[in-house]
């Protein structure tokens, strides 16, 4: 069923901080295998400008994927999770997300889209710190497959 | 930021060093646990066949960290990351053994950009076939 245009351009509130923890960011960078020093050594932060250690790359995901659930779960939208899967992913950084960061993120639905019965949802998260200052943006296309006939 | 390559030292077409990362069984569930993404494609055999997948796949932002690293290897700093986007195009399949799957990333510089940035972009394949479409980072460089 194509999801209801007039979704196109809402935002949700802004979700409760989360606080960005040094030993999430090392578990996270173990995870991936990943022994890059700025991810746990606060020296080697500090070392390459940074005032503590810092999270790879798309460790923001979990926080903005968690808050497009706003979106996902609107009963009012109406869209079928189980058939979703992930599209596309992207991210703009003004600055890496750091230990210590309490990151709040407000969801918007760009776009809404219904290609050969898929519908395609593209969420924009923007997240913010503490002092209200952006750090990334975290775009997210979801595409729900169409059901199957009968 | 202070990336350990030089702006001056790449010119388009300059390859980053290629990598291979394994992905077992076990990696899954780790990243599962660290992401918070718990969907049971990624773990559960019976579920990712039920909804008509091959076997269990890795979590696409698994693969998505991992493209991610060739960059910042590249340049130590992976707070120079300015901009990565990929879009998902094939799962990587992740058999119940211990050889796992492997993800293959190269990279190369693809344009020189303003302000000491290039745009780098990523070729990611498992098993023959390309996981990652549309994979770009823009880095900044020193």
């Amino acid at each position: 069923m194509a999801l209801d245009q007039s979704f196109v351009g809402r935002s949700y509130p802004p979700t409760d901080p989360y606080e960005v923890g040094r030993e999430k960011i090392r578990e996270f960078a173990e995870a991936v295998g990943d022994t890059n020093p700025a991810y746990t050594d606060p020296e080697a932060a500090k070392a390459l400008g940074h005032s503590d250690v810092i999270a790879p790359p798309t460790f923001v995901f979990s926080i903005t994927f968690k808050a497009a659930g706003q979106v996902v779960q609107d009963p009012q939208l109406g869209l079928d999770y189980s058939r979703v899967v992930h599209g596309d992913q992207k991210f703009a950084y003004t600055r890496p997300v750091r230990a210590g960061d309490r990151l709040t993120v407000t969801s918007t639905i760009e776009a809404i889209k219904s290609m050969a019965g898929n519908d395609i949802l593209d969420i924009r998260g923007e997240v913010h710190d503490e002092a209200g200052e952006h750090v990334v943006t975290a775009w997210t296309k979801l595409v729900a497959r169409a059901a199957e006939e009968g | 930021m202070t990336a350990k390559i030089s702006y001056d030292d790449v010119e388009v077409g300059t390859e980053l060093p290629a990598q291979t990362f394994s992905v077992t069984r076990a990696t899954l569930v780790q990243y599962a646990g660290a992401s918070g993404d718990f969907n049971p494609i990624h773990w559960n055999e019976k579920f990712a066949k039920e909804v008509g997948l091959p076997d269990v796949i890795a979590h696409g932002m698994f693969t998505m960290a991992e493209a991610i690293r060739v960059v910042t290897d590249w340049t130590g700093d992976p707070g120079a990351v300015v901009d990565y986007g990929v879009r998902f195009t094939k799962p990587v399949v992740v058999p119940n053994d211990d050889q796992g799957a492997s993800i293959e990333v190269s990279g190369k510089v693809a344009a020189k950009l303003d302000d000491n940035t290039v745009r780098v972009d990523l070729v990611a394949t498992s098993a023959g076939q390309k996981v990652l479409g549309m994979s770009r980072a823009v880095v900044r460089l020193a």
